[in-house]
């Protein structure tokens, strides 16, 4: 991979940069016009300072890492359910039968909708960010095994089976592989939605930490930096978890494979 | 395989389909089932009074609440309100979302200043503007609509602007050979060209607005909807209305996906052969 770049390529950067700009200097004269009172729209410079703030005395990272932990938590009872009921679901109609009008029937309710009677069962607190989380991740990552598994070339089992492997060969060498792109994109929409919920929950019932608590109660103080330089961190980690760590793990296993093509770029 | 084909995992809701020579009470008892174990246990557990009554109601008092709130009219009027919220919100979004979307597919210079704006904006989970749209515009609906247009627009963007890059050159160039000109290529190759990304743009961006407007509303203090009366609800201990409540976003939401856009679909890209 080299990185030099075609004229092409170059100018499509340089309009992308080009319209960045322009974006940020419209905002910064309206925000100077004095049209708006500048605490509901503060300047570049002033968000950038506020973020520089939090950042380095701490708060940040702390509500950062408040949300994460809420966010991993809920997300990995979401993959630790939703992975292996998957596989039963589409490796037996019994299980099939049951579980997949249920999920039909839950999956329409977004899960904020949970949000008011979770409260009343757990208090406000942890509890419920995580049972929202887990509630949003499960699904997508359900269905998505669900039809990664029933999806693997039945040739491939035959295959697999007239060379004498036995059923546990069959499902580690066979079944995990060829389900994993499906696997794998459901382990991505799972944390998107985990993302998404965690940002709700934390608003409406986080009651000291967190990113989504933290941009609602700024509202409360007219902090529209603070809020401002909240959604930038929110914005970074959901864009470092999508690039780096599920990139990298598609790389490492269904791309290394050769079970999908990489994306052109 | 394509992100469009598991993109579909996620957006079409699977209902257990009729297996060859099943006759439908086997149908109906099949799909009963799961919710008739699942009933009982809820009773039991309620009966038991191992938790207050008040925090974990039966299922006869949360339909009973279903019932009066039904016959009272407040229920759907909650409910219009919270419709009527959402399909505003998700035209705008799909006018604007079109627009930018055909804008970005067809022209280069669109599609260099557009994209790094949208691909900055997009990830970052709607219901965290609502706080910036609730203080730059005021409480109640104009906040709560712009906001679900907002946040609709994105995925409709993303799939548009896909599928009109989709089209195959060949369809253009063969069309262009045999006379087209501007307003029939768009009308006649690329629009049926991009239409099943479009629709699946369409299905992700409203339920992406189903979601966040459930959550907007309990905090933008509008005087109805579905999402604040649940969020009422629970100041009052009325764990079965909020229980009622969430029954009836959960059937709206199976409506939209099931009655909306699977009809939509079959008249247009199934009828046209673009998709089985």
């Amino acid at each position: 991979m080299t990185f030099s770049l075609s004229p092409d390529q170059f100018r499509s950067l340089w309009r992308g940069a080009l319209s960045l700009c322009l974006i940020a200097a419209l905002y910064e004269t309206i925000a100077r016009s004095g049209y708006f009172p500048t605490v509901l729209m503060p300047p570049i410079p002033v968000v950038a300072s506020t973020f520089w703030t939090v950042m380095t005395d701490g708060t940040m990272i702390h509500h950062a890492a408040s949300t994460l932990y809420r966010v991993l938590i809920g997300f990995g009872m979401a993959v630790v359910v939703g992975i292996p009921l998957g596989i039963l679901m589409a490796r037996y109609q019994r299980v099939e039968n049951f579980v997949l009008p249920l999920a039909s029937a839950l999956m329409p309710i977004p899960s904020l909708a949970w949000v008011p009677v979770f409260i009343l069962w757990f208090g406000l607190g942890n509890t419920v960010s995580i049972l929202v989380v887990f509630y949003a991740a499960t699904f997508p990552m359900l269905l998505n095994t669900w039809s990664g598994v029933r999806s693997v070339n039945p040739l491939w089992l035959r295959a697999a089976g007239a060379m004498g492997a036995n059923e546990n060969a069959l499902f580690w060498k066979v079944i995990i592989p060829g389900a994993s792109p499906f696997i794998i994109t459901g382990v991505r929409q799972a944390f998107l939605r985990a993302w998404i919920a965690v940002v709700g929950a934390e608003a409406l019932a986080a009651s000291d930490w967190g990113l989504g608590w933290v941009i609602f109660d700024a509202k409360e103080f007219l902090n529209a930096d603070l809020m401002l330089a909240s959604l930038a961190v929110i914005g970074i980690i959901g864009f470092a978890f999508e690039r780096l760590v599920f990139g990298t793990l598609e790389r490492q296993t269904v791309l290394r494979w050769g079970m999908v093509k990489a994306a052109k770029g | 395989m394509t992100a469009q084909d598991v993109a579909r995992v996620d957006a079409a809701l699977p209902v257990p389909a009729a297996r060859k020579g099943e006759e439908w009470w086997r149908i109906v008892w099949r799909n009963a089932f799961p919710f008739i174990v699942v009933g009982a246990i809820w009773e039991i557990i309620a009966h038991l009074g191992l938790f207050n009554p008040r925090l974990f109601p039966p299922l006869e008092d949360i339909a009973a609440a279903f019932i009066r709130l039904t016959l009272d009219g407040i229920l759907p009027y909650h409910a219009f309100e919270t419709i009527l919220r959402l399909i505003s919100g998700f035209l705008i979004a799909a006018v604007v979302g079109l627009a930018i979307g055909f804008a970005m597919g067809r022209w280069r210079l669109a599609e260099d200043m557009l994209l790094p704006p949208v691909a900055i904006t997009a990830p970052i989970p709607g219901f965290a503007y609502a706080p910036l749209f609730l203080l730059w515009f005021g409480l109640g609906n104009f906040p709560t609509i712009l906001l679900v247009a907002f946040v609709s627009m994105f995925p409709i963007i993303f799939n548009t602007w896909t599928g009109v890059k989709a089209v195959k050159e060949i369809w253009l160039r063969a069309a262009g050979a045999m006379g087209a000109d501007n307003q029939q290529m768009f009308r006649h190759v690329i629009l049926p060209g991009a239409l099943p990304y479009i629709l699946t743009g369409m299905r992700l961006g409203l339920a992406q607005a189903w979601r966040v407007l459930v959550g907007v509303e309990m905090l933008a203090a509008v005087s109805w909807g579905l999402g604040w009366l649940i969020f009422g609800a629970r100041e009052f201990l009325n764990t079965d209305v909020m229980l009622a409540g969430v029954a009836v976003i959960g059937i709206i939401g199976l409506a939209l996906e099931k009655l909306v856009f699977q009809n939509l679909e079959n008249y247009t890209v199934v009828r046209w052969g673009m998709m089985k």
